[in-house]
């Protein structure tokens, strides 16, 4: 268990865990996330009353269920770095920050564009939207925080920090905003009691968030690499790693 | 030496805070010019139409009241940071917990708690109903202690950079959202005749978890500014 948790903290084992890891997962994401496009924008049943532009719901739902949930990503990473110190987990709290911020640009904007021919406008102030609009000032909160800071290593405490307090807020400003104002339908997919979707629409959905899940993990391996070998350019591994991809 | 005692500790912390903002009295009194001003400006860009205005009154003296308490936050860690006070506050064997607590209090005392009772002039100039001027009061009394308490968080992860100023607006904007919708949620209550109850206990509410766990935040943040 010790010797598992010495491993995570070290660079070089991590950079080639994930290089190993994103071998096998970016082929398989790139190959559900197309699979699961086409599933659901070409075989699935048109809705009833929306005709064909319910399928935005496909790219729409993933990119905001993996938002929430890179939200917490982050602020475990947090913790655990606040809590053990340990360099990695800096490093995965910064990377979910970006992608978090881009997958809920996406919902936000997905939204925005099922909406014009729904519900008649781009933007309405609806508790969801507005909830996922604070979201992404969350997110670009974190990013801003760390930018500011000139040493790297209390930049990521600080936002561990603000991502923590973040955790502590989300559930409140959640229950505000859903009490303050609620236009926007409530939740489909329920894993207690009967969905009210149906099967033929919801399968190609969960296929595609899962999709969006390994999509996120992918995005963040990569960017961990990035940021590990922008922190360990000076080390011996790195140089070696270098002059090996340069010579062959 | 002996420490003193931690009841001592924050008093004299408290007290020190006050003397401070006391002793420059235009300055205490600039969150409320700035009140004044930034409620001026309304009816300017509104129109000065004494109905729209008024149904207008809730939300704008809650966003006022929240931009000039995100205003004074700024400043609440800065001027110790740089004369090294605040090294001595994290060297010292009281909980730093508690110090950050004071802090806090002593801003709200000088800010929030002054906004809260000059509210009614205010609520006046915008033609808000008198019967809603209570819950005002009493909203913004509970609401600017959470602010300033949310606000010290942001204080003290920024108060070790240069440009702090926009930032913290960044960070702690979206956790002000809850306060303003119950804040305001209580003045529309009362302007429609319903319970302003309930809008108050959810105020308490929050104001009782910041008291828990802001401290904390803050003291993590003066942790970690210190070192820059």
């Amino acid at each position: 268990m010790w010797t598992l948790f010495h491993k995570f903290g070290s660079p070089p084992w991590l950079y080639r865990l994930s290089g190993a890891i994103l071998r096998w997962l970016l082929p398989i994401t790139l190959l559900a996330l197309v699979a699961g496009a086409v599933w659901g924008l070409l075989f699935t049943p048109p809705d009833f009353r929306q005709g064909n532009s319910y399928r935005i719901i496909y790219i729409h739902v993933p990119a905001a269920v993996v938002a929430l949930a890179g939200y917490y990503v982050m602020a475990i990473a947090g913790a655990v770095s606040l809590i053990w110190r340990m360099k990695m987990a800096d490093i995965a709290m910064r990377a979910c920050a970006p992608i978090g911020a881009a997958l809920t640009f996406v919902a936000l904007v997905t939204g925005s564009i099922w909406g014009k021919p729904t519900w008649g406008t781009w933007w309405v102030w609806d508790a969801r939207i507005t909830s996922m609009l604070i979201l992404f000032f969350l997110y670009l909160g974190v990013v801003a925080l760390y930018e500011a800071y000139e040493n790297k290593a209390l930049a990521a405490k600080a936002c561990a920090v603000l991502s923590l307090v973040g955790t502590v807020n989300i559930p409140i400003i959640y229950k505000s905003v859903d009490w303050w104002y609620s236009l926007h339908q409530p939740a489909s997919i329920k894993f207690t009691g009967g969905s009210t979707i149906d099967p033929s629409m919801l399968y190609p959905l969960l296929f595609m968030i899962s999709a969006f899940y390994c999509l996120f993990v992918c995005a963040l391996l990569l960017n961990m690499r990035v940021e590990i070998l922008e922190r360990e350019q000076r080390t011996a591994w790195v140089r070696a790693l270098a002059t090996e991809r340069g010579g062959s | 030496m002996k420490p003193a005692s931690t009841a001592a500790f924050c008093f004299r912390l408290l007290r020190r805070q006050l003397v401070l903002g006391l002793r420059r009295p235009v300055e205490l009194g600039n969150p409320l010019l700035f009140f004044a001003m930034v409620v001026a400006l309304f009816p300017l860009g509104l129109g000065p139409a004494p109905d729209t205005l008024a149904s207008f009154a809730p939300g704008i003296l809650w966003i006022v009241a929240l931009l000039s308490n995100l205003l004074t936050s700024d400043a609440v860690f800065r001027s110790d940071l740089e004369d090294g006070s605040l090294e001595q506050l994290l060297l010292a064997p009281q909980p730093l917990y508690l110090a950050a607590l004071s802090y806090v209090f002593a801003q709200w005392l000088l800010t929030g708690f002054l906004l809260g009772l000059a509210s009614p002039v205010f609520a006046l100039m915008l033609g808000l109903a008198p019967a809603a001027i209570p819950a005002l009061a009493a909203s913004l009394l509970l609401g600017t202690a959470v602010l300033s308490l949310v606000g010290g968080i942001g204080a003290a992860l920024t108060v070790g950079l240069k440009r702090g100023g926009m930032l913290i607006s960044l960070l702690i904007l979206p956790f002000y959202m809850p306060v303003l919708i119950f804040g305001s949620g209580a003045v529309q209550a009362a302007l429609n005749g319903n319970p302003t109850g309930p809008f108050l206990a959810i105020l308490a509410a929050f104001l009782c978890l910041s008291i828990a766990l802001a401290p904390m935040a803050i003291a993590a943040g003066l942790r970690i500014s210190i070192d820059t």
